[in-house]
């Protein structure tokens, strides 16, 4: 491996301090209703399931925004993370649709 | 493309053509690889979900043929309070490596915020305290019927999550590595890198928690 | 030949010019070039070990009721033939030109990270042999180079065989997916300046693409394979049957990774034809651009076509529709590349040296398994032909005519860079006739063997059904192909030794590569150039050839490294030390954590035997190792 002393690209910008402590209050509270929401009736409507799955993408996305400081760092970091992300989602996407659709009635 | 910086050795230097270091690069082809890792596991909890012929169920009770009666399994209120647990480990990590690259400017020498040893102490103990909360989950499954042999849910689950685990565990390890480096030499703005790296892969195990915690637990 | 008349500038004895002798010095080796070569040697030799495999296949064949081998030999035979070409051979094949060109081409001292690349040698050579040994002892993996489980769980293969294979796959795995990372952070991270994107040579293009189709299909076999051994040694029903499993998961995982794998194993090929033709046509590649964006097309695509392999499995008409649309679009950027190609000539000088001529042979054939493939694309037809020889006609034009004949250019090629000599034009000659004489004669009867209807994977067959002439043909064929490549191997041996000396530039190319000495001195380049254009050394000695290509005008650089400087010929031949230029140390521990990586992994065969203890003592002490020797490397400096 590459043993070199480091020397951390400044030029872009980062995420401050404040920044870290609000979002993980953010975290903290989407968390917090995701579970509440689950023990209300709500938790039977057709409605719950995509509205977790926005929640939970909301938590993925602003984690991989600023605490893996996407937002403020290189672009090739960015292509390297979503192309492979979106791959892995379609994926993902696909097997489950090959498998919940039963081609031979039983 | 030109924008090259040169990257600090002992005599020489070294050049990339993006000017970012190499470690960086490969840390993040590696995270998009394991996003397909974390994808394939996913896709069969899913697709085996509901498809388990006998119980325990994850979210539904079950009576076995002999009258025994299961509670559905999942503990929602643990795995809570251990998803808190990972999410402030990330917290805990950016604190560190923001200690690290902001080592002697003001308002860090002497404060808390400067105390990187603190900060990848806290990280490492918070990712075992996950760890913790993961063993005293299995280990209740355990008890109440359920292993990997059980049944689909069983295997999956216990697959699925394990390799979760296992992730975390090689993340603590590496918190511990540099938490000695830290105390042995301190790590300076220089070092920052290596906890760069780091940080990125536990925040990224902390994203894949967030899509098992959704995925698994609290869609039924 | 006119080339090897010129007076070469220096004449170095081959592999002198690496500084370190002795066999101490290849196995600490973190040299690309070195361990491009022990790629090249290694994957060589499984490739002649895999070939034979295919005679014995052939020879059982050639006439009805034969019983040369029992059946149970031969599913050995046809597992092992598959799974050793596939992972020990054309990939492994592919990968010595990574390790060797990436560097060259991009104008870098070495690759990102060279201790992870002596490891990825390491950790392959060591799971190659984990699996070939167990057919010595009638043991080895028998259950198809796809493994299908739920045929590969505990109650249908109880053996040792499938843990071989189970275990063999993760190994290489690692292998892989190590060297990928390696690869995609060198060609970021190391071009030298001014080799922009769209200025790199078509081949470390297509190894770029193939980098990322091998960090995102492999994660997916991983994971059925950790499923299957899980089934085979901890009771879990991933693949269980009575449970509730479905049948099909295995095969959605494998051909997730399978299909991807298809474009791995062809992609380097093209990206190799894609530098002989341009050279031997002395015109630069035609539509560069095209080329690059098709194989990007191509790696996408690659991701959308998987459940093609099955068809016959009933998915239904929508999954049937969508992924023959899917299959029959990626044919397009396959088709462009040939077209591509073919106007690359058009127009041209065109010189018929070995490897121009094997490059040629690969666009023939190629488009011949090309077309049997879109063929498959359709369900119905495709419900006709799957599990026949048709398949396997369409599957060995694509593989040997284009993997193979690919890689066999690219070595008659790059021969004279990594050795100094030129390998022999007349014994090429011959090599290349009787190859496609031999491929064609053994390949191409099977497409009418197969649309009569002979199975796959039969061991033995009645006489009287139509199918005894075409396996008669196959069988002589493959004779021919076994004794072509005996001229092969002669002629690899005898060149290395008494070839031609090459000069810099063997063959009048235009890119970097040919601007160092033949063999490259251990530290590439004295001095790193700035590069300007697609093909610079044309640029230097034969501007009328690129004049008007995009991307070929010369820009203002910024220099940053204090020793880049227009490219040049480099002649001198000065040490590292003379020149100054830090080299990495060699180091053994890449081989030790390789070592102990096989061992963790060999451990869990005691499983198999209820030996749990022993198991997981081998194991766990074996990861032990593992992690304490990482430690050791990453806490020691690189040079």
């Amino acid at each position: 491996m590459n043993d070199h002393a480091p020397h951390a690209d400044h030029q872009h910008e980062h995420p401050t301090w404040k920044q870290y402590k609000w979002v993980a209050l953010w975290l903290t509270v989407i968390t917090v209703f995701e579970v509440w929401i689950y023990y209300t009736p709500f938790s039977k409507s057709p409605m719950y399931a995509p509205l977790l799955l926005v929640l939970s993408a909301t938590k993925f996305i602003i984690v991989v925004m600023f605490y893996m400081h996407l937002k403020y760092d290189h672009k090739l970091f960015r292509a390297l993370f979503t192309g492979p992300l979106i791959i892995a989602i379609s994926t993902l996407l696909a097997l489950f649709a090959l498998f919940s659709h039963q081609a031979i009635p039983q | 493309m030109a924008s090259a910086v040169a990257h600090e050795s002992h005599e020489h230097t070294h050049y990339t053509t993006t000017g970012l270091d190499n470690r960086k690069v490969a840390i993040w082809a590696f995270i998009g690889s394991e996003c397909m890792l974390f994808a394939s596991l996913i896709s069969t909890y899913l697709i085996y979900k509901g498809k388990s012929i006998v119980g325990p169920f994850p979210h539904e009770a079950w009576t076995s043929p002999s009258g025994q009666i299961f509670k559905p399994i999942l503990n929602i209120p643990v795995t809570s309070q251990s998803t808190f647990v990972l999410l402030m480990s990330s917290l805990a990590m950016v604190m560190a490596l923001d200690a690290v690259e902001s080592r002697g400017k003001p308002g860090y020498v002497g404060t808390i915020k400067g105390n990187s040893k603190f900060w990848l102490a806290a990280t490492a103990v918070l990712g075992a305290t996950f760890l913790g909360y993961q063993a005293f989950e299995f280990t209740s499954f355990v008890h109440e019927g359920l292993t990997i042999k059980t049944n689909l849910f069983g295997s999956s689950f216990f697959t699925l999550t394990g390799f979760h685990g296992a992730h975390v565990t090689a993340g603590v390890l590496w918190l511990l590595t540099l938490l000695s480096i830290d105390i042995k030499r301190g790590l300076t703005p220089k070092d920052a890198l290596l906890v760069d790296i780091c940080a990125l892969y536990w925040h990224f195990v902390d994203v894949v928690w967030i899509a098992i915690f959704t995925l698994v637990y609290l869609i039924a | 030949m006119a080339t090897t008349a010129a007076t070469p500038t220096f004449a170095p004895p081959a592999a002198a010019s690496y500084g370190q002798t002795g066999i101490w010095s290849w196995i600490t080796t973190v040299d690309h070039k070195r361990i491009g070569a022990l790629y090249l040697y290694t994957a060589l030799f499984f490739f002649l070990f895999g070939g034979l495999e295919a005679g014995m296949i052939r020879w059982q064949l050639a006439l009805p009721n034969q019983h040369i081998v029992t059946a149970e030999q031969y599913n050995q035979l046809f597992t092992m033939h598959g799974t050793t070409m596939v992972f020990l051979a054309i990939m492994p094949l592919s990968a010595a030109f990574f390790n060797f060109l990436i560097p060259l081409q991009i104008g870098a001292r070495d690759v990102a990270f060279p201790r992870l690349n002596a490891f990825s040698y390491w950790v392959y050579v060591l799971g190659g042999t984990f699996m070939t040994v167990p057919i010595f002892f009638g043991n080895a993996p028998n259950g198809g180079w796809f493994g299908y489980a739920p045929l590969t769980t505990m109650p249908y293969s109880s053996g040792l065989n499938i843990d071989f294979w189970v275990m063999g796959l993760q190994i290489l795995g690692i292998s892989s997916l190590a060297a990928a990372f390696n690869f995609i952070t060198t060609i970021i991270n190391m071009r030298a300046p001014g080799m922009t994107l769209m200025r790199m040579p078509v081949f470390t293009w297509m190894s770029f693409v193939v980098q990322f189709l091998l960090i995102l299909a492999f994660p997916a076999i991983t994971i059925a394979l950790v499923f299957l051994l899980f089934d085979r040694f901890f009771g879990t029903q991933f693949y269980e049957i009575a449970a509730g499993a479905d049948p099909l998961l295995w095969q959605h995982l494998f051909w997730v990774f399978g299909h991807p794998e298809v474009y791995i194993l062809i992609l380097p090929a093209f990206g190799l034809v894609s530098e002989i033709l341009p050279t031997f046509s002395r015109k630069p590649l035609f539509g560069y651009n095209v080329v690059i964006y098709s194989g990007i097309m191509i790696g996408f695509l690659g991701f959308g076509v998987w459940a093609h392999h099955m068809f016959a499995v009933g998915m239904g008409a929508t999954a049937d529709t969508v992924f023959a649309l899917t299959t029959m679009l990626i044919g397009v950027p396959t088709g462009v590349k040939i077209f591509n190609w073919i106007a690359t000539m058009w127009g041209g000088q065109i010189r018929f040296a070995a490897p121009m001529k094997f490059a040629i042979g690969l666009i023939a054939l190629f488009t011949i398994g090309g077309i049997s493939g879109v063929m498959h694309s359709s369900p119905p037809a495709d419900l006709q032909q799957t599990d026949t020889y048709f398949v396997v006609a369409h599957f060995h034009y694509v593989l040997f005519g284009g993997s193979i004949m690919g890689i066999l250019g690219g070595i008659y090629f790059y021969f004279p860079k990594i050795t100094g000599r030129y390998m022999s034009e007349t014994m090429g000659t011959w090599h290349f006739w009787t190859t496609f004489i031999a491929m064609n004669l053994t390949f191409f009867p099977m497409h009418f063997s197969g649309m009569l209807g002979m199975p796959r994977r039969i061991y033995t067959y009645d006489a009287g059904q139509g199918w005894d002439t075409f396996n008669l043909i196959s069988s002589i064929g493959t004779a021919m192909l076994i004794l072509s490549t005996l001229i092969f191997v002669i002629n690899f041996l005898k060149s290395r030794k008494s070839g031609a000396i090459a000069p810099n530039d063997a063959w009048g190319a235009g890119t970097l590569e040919w601007s160092i000495p033949s063999p490259p001195p251990d530290y590439n380049f004295a001095e790193i150039p700035v590069v300007t254009s697609r093909y610079p050394l044309w640029d230097l000695k034969h501007p009328e050839r690129t004049a008007g290509i995009a991307h070929s005008a010369p820009d203002i650089m910024t220099i940053t490294d204090a020793h880049a400087v227009p490219v040049h010929e480099e002649t001198g031949h000065k040490t590292a030390a003379e020149l100054g230029i830090p080299m990495p140390f060699n180091t053994v521990k890449p081989l030790i954590a390789a070592a102990a990586l096989v061992t963790m992994f060999s451990g869990l065969l005691f499983m198999h035997k209820d030996q749990f203890a022993v198991a997981m003592t081998i194991t766990i002490g074996s990861a032990a190792l593992f992690v304490g020797t990482l430690y050791a490397w990453l806490t020691s400096p690189l040079e």
